[in-house]
């Protein structure tokens, strides 16, 4: 994992003197609250309806034991005992008062994080695959990149006021764990003739006008990646849409300018830029590339596993990935309890899971985009003793990518934008289906739902995606069909009018049978979907 | 200075050695006439729209040595920002807290990027 040295360390501290101080002089009244809104959005700290919330960034959804512990304190000190995993592989407290933030962000710095940029108009932290370093399948790590351009977009001086937020995704393998196209911009890393470089997709997006961003680039080489994302970004801070905060992100100038003109600003923009000698020196990249070096795998583990306890046998089967180290597997921890909240862990549950990082997992662990933890390097002969002890923690569903393991933006029950709750329409979907036998036979079932049109629960990328509207005053919620975050990207579908909570549900469960109908073989949802199409499951949604 | 300053409009064609520009206006076109500019003011009529931080920095990229002023909705903590994209004059709307000026100055020691204020990057530090 990557470590600060003094600079890294300076310039976070530096953050929590200057937010001190922004939050002085907010409690003394020298700013007012629309002066100081973007500076405390700039750390992560939105006006909720009941209370401010702090998000914390976790780069690249990458983290040590003792940062996790920090987490779980913060939330026991300063929070309700609990904290909220997102989709933006970060952490959100929902109970903070203002006056104890300075105090949080020095607490997180002494563990080398922080919540910069993890709001406001600027860029945001960098997301990264969950597997990352332990899946068989990448060319390379993505994480040395995404540090770097963690580094090169912390306090940006020109893209700190850009026309709206902007996400940036790096991935390094065919399949597509990160939902790279659906960011501002998305990179995946290529290898050609041997050289490693980025393959940047740009203009990729959710919210009210999905988008799946085309590529402007087949490979732009390392030592060219800054320059070039500098010309990106700065064609879109000068050229992107100000009049109108819901056509700001770059999506919709991309979608209004055209993939190639946008190509040629940024190329002119390259050929300017790249004489200015912005990018860091190729060894700045092994400096950080070393940090990430693998593990000391240990080269005698065991492949094998005693499988003869049926509940862990599902449990591997469901939640165990395989690792690029023999012996070794990559465990997903589902926070997905059988109607409990989506994401949501207490500071029980956070210590917990960083103690068996420390203990099995070479101090690492992983936030993923589905609201979910990852401990990536463990050993399969320790996978009996971890799943016991998560299973105690009530953290050993064996739910993983199945239809309750659910997306859901925080909705209605905290968030000042929403239309309708998420939270209890994805509990209520979590009981109709908790017989996991039955999970299983309906097999992977990606089911995602957001409590307004800014799509925070990736609805449009859901297999199954529920949307919530207000219809009169009262909560709706409309389904839709056929989305994708994966390599299969797609935008899902509106299939018709929308239903109550209860009506939503009992719509699910008409869907998925109609599924279970129709599918062969061992066809999943979305392919059986594809290959059938809207009509048969209009008519069973509406029959 | 001292000089009338002209609009970006009125710019063309003129001989004038001093110029407004608003966000929209493109930074590029003045870049002929660098020679000639002692002030350029890049305006801000909104502290979001962040057009301004482009403008100046184009033409500091291109070699403008004359006085970069931002004028307009320009906020305390905008100003180190702006002063590492080139700015080194500031006309605010409402006057900025020097206090507050002065510690933001001394905050941050060094930046992780390169850009046209001849601060040295954390990169180049660590590499020489
Ligand atoms: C509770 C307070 C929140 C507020 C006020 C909020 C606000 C918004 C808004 C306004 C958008 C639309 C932006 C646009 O289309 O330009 C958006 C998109 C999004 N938010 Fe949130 N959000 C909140 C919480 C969350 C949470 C908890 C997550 C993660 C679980 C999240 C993840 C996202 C994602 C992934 C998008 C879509 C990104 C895209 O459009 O490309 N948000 N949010
Ligand atoms: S999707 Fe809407 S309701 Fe849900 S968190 Fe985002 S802004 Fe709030």
């Amino acid at each position: 994992m990557y470590q600060y040295d003094k600079y890294d360390q300076a310039i976070v501290d530096a953050r929590v003197e200057e937010f001190r101080d922004q939050v002085r002089r907010r409690m003394a009244g020298e700013i007012t609250e629309d002066q100081f809104k973007p500076l405390r959005l700039m750390n992560g700290l939105y006006l909720q309806l009941h209370a401010y919330m702090l998000r914390v960034a976790i780069p690249y959804g990458t983290l040590s034991g003792k940062q996790m512990k920090m987490l779980g304190h913060i939330a026991r000190k300063y929070d309700r005992d609990y904290g909220h995993f997102t989709t933006r592989q970060n952490l959100q407290y929902n109970w903070i008062k203002l006056e104890d933030t300075p105090d949080i962000l020095a607490d997180l710095a002494s563990v080398e994080m922080h919540a910069i940029q993890t709001s406001g108009n600027c860029i945001r932290n960098i997301s990264s695959d969950q597997y990352a370093g332990a899946a068989a399948d990448e060319v390379t790590d993505p994480r040395p990149w995404a540090e770097l351009l963690r580094q090169w977009s912390t306090f940006h001086p020109e893209f700190s006021y850009l026309p709206r937020k902007f996400k940036i995704a790096v991935i390094a393998s065919a399949e597509d764990r990160a939902a790279m196209r659906l960011h501002d911009i998305g990179i995946e890393l290529v290898k050609k003739d041997g050289v490693l470089g980025a393959r940047i997709f740009v203009g990729g997006g959710m919210g009210r006008t999905p988008m799946i961003a085309p590529e402007i680039n087949p490979f732009v080489p390392a030592e060219d990646l800054l320059s070039y994302l500098e010309a990106c970004l700065r064609v879109y801070n000068r050229y992107g849409r100000r009049d109108n905060a819901y056509k700001a992100r770059i999506k919709i100038l991309i979608h209004e300018h055209g993939a190639d003109n946008y190509r040629a600003d940024v190329a002119k923009e390259f050929a300017h830029v790249k004489t200015l000698g912005l990018d860091p020196p190729l060894a700045e990249f092994d400096r950080i590339t070393a940090f990430f070096a693998a593990p000391a795998f240990d080269a005698t583990a065991a492949d094998d596993l005693d499988l003869s306890d049926p509940d862990f046998a599902v449990w591997v089967d469901q939640n165990v990935k395989p690792h690029k180290a023999k012996g070794y597997a990559i465990v997903n921890i589902a926070v997905k309890p059988t109607g409990g909240i989506p994401g949501d862990a207490t500071s029980d549950q956070i210590d917990l899971m960083a103690d068996l990082a420390t203990a099995y997992s070479f101090d690492e662990l992983r936030v993923t985009h589905a609201q979910n933890i990852v401990l990536p390097h463990v050993k399969k002969a320790d996978l009996y003793a971890v799943w016991q002890k998560l299973n105690d923690a009530g953290l050993a569903n064996a739910n993983l990518d199945l239809i309750s393991d659910i997306i859901a933006c925080p909705g209605l029950d905290y968030c000042s934008l929403a239309n309708a709750r998420s939270i209890p329409v994805a509990q209520k979907i979590s009981e109709r289906f908790a017989d996991l036998e039955r999970q299983r036979d309906i097999g992977e079932l990606k089911l995602k739902i957001s409590g307004c049109i800014n799509a925070c629960g990736h609805h449009h990328a859901g297999h199954i995606g529920i949307l919530g509207v207000d219809k009169k005053g009262v909560e709706n919620y409309q389904i839709t069909l056929g989305g994708s975050g994966a390599e299969d990207v797609s935008i899902g579908k509106i299939m018709g009018p929308g239903f109550d909570e209860n009506g939503a549900v009992d719509a699910i469960e008409r869907i998925v049978e109609k599924y279970r109908e129709v599918r062969e073989g061992d066809e999943r949802f979305l392919d059986t979907y594809r290959r059938v199409g809207n009509d048969v499951f209009k008519e069973a949604i509406y029959g | 200075m001292g000089d009338p300053i002209v609009s970006f409009a009125e710019f063309e064609g003129s001989n004038a050695t001093a110029v407004r520009i608003a966000p929209g206006d493109d930074a590029r076109v003045l870049l002929p006439h660098l020679d000639r500019l002692t002030l350029v003011e890049v305006t801000f009529p909104a502290f979001r729209d962040g057009r301004g931080y482009s403008s100046a920095r184009i033409l500091r990229e291109s070699g403008y040595k004359g006085t970069l002023r931002a004028a307009g909705d320009v906020l305390v903590d905008q100003v180190p920002y702006m002063k590492r994209c080139g700015f080194d004059d500031f006309a605010p709307n409402a006057p900025l807290d020097q206090t507050v000026v002065e510690k933001l100055s001394g905050l941050y020691p060094e930046p992780y990027q390169r850009t046209v204020d001849g601060a040295v990057p954390v990169w180049k530090l660590r590499h020489g």
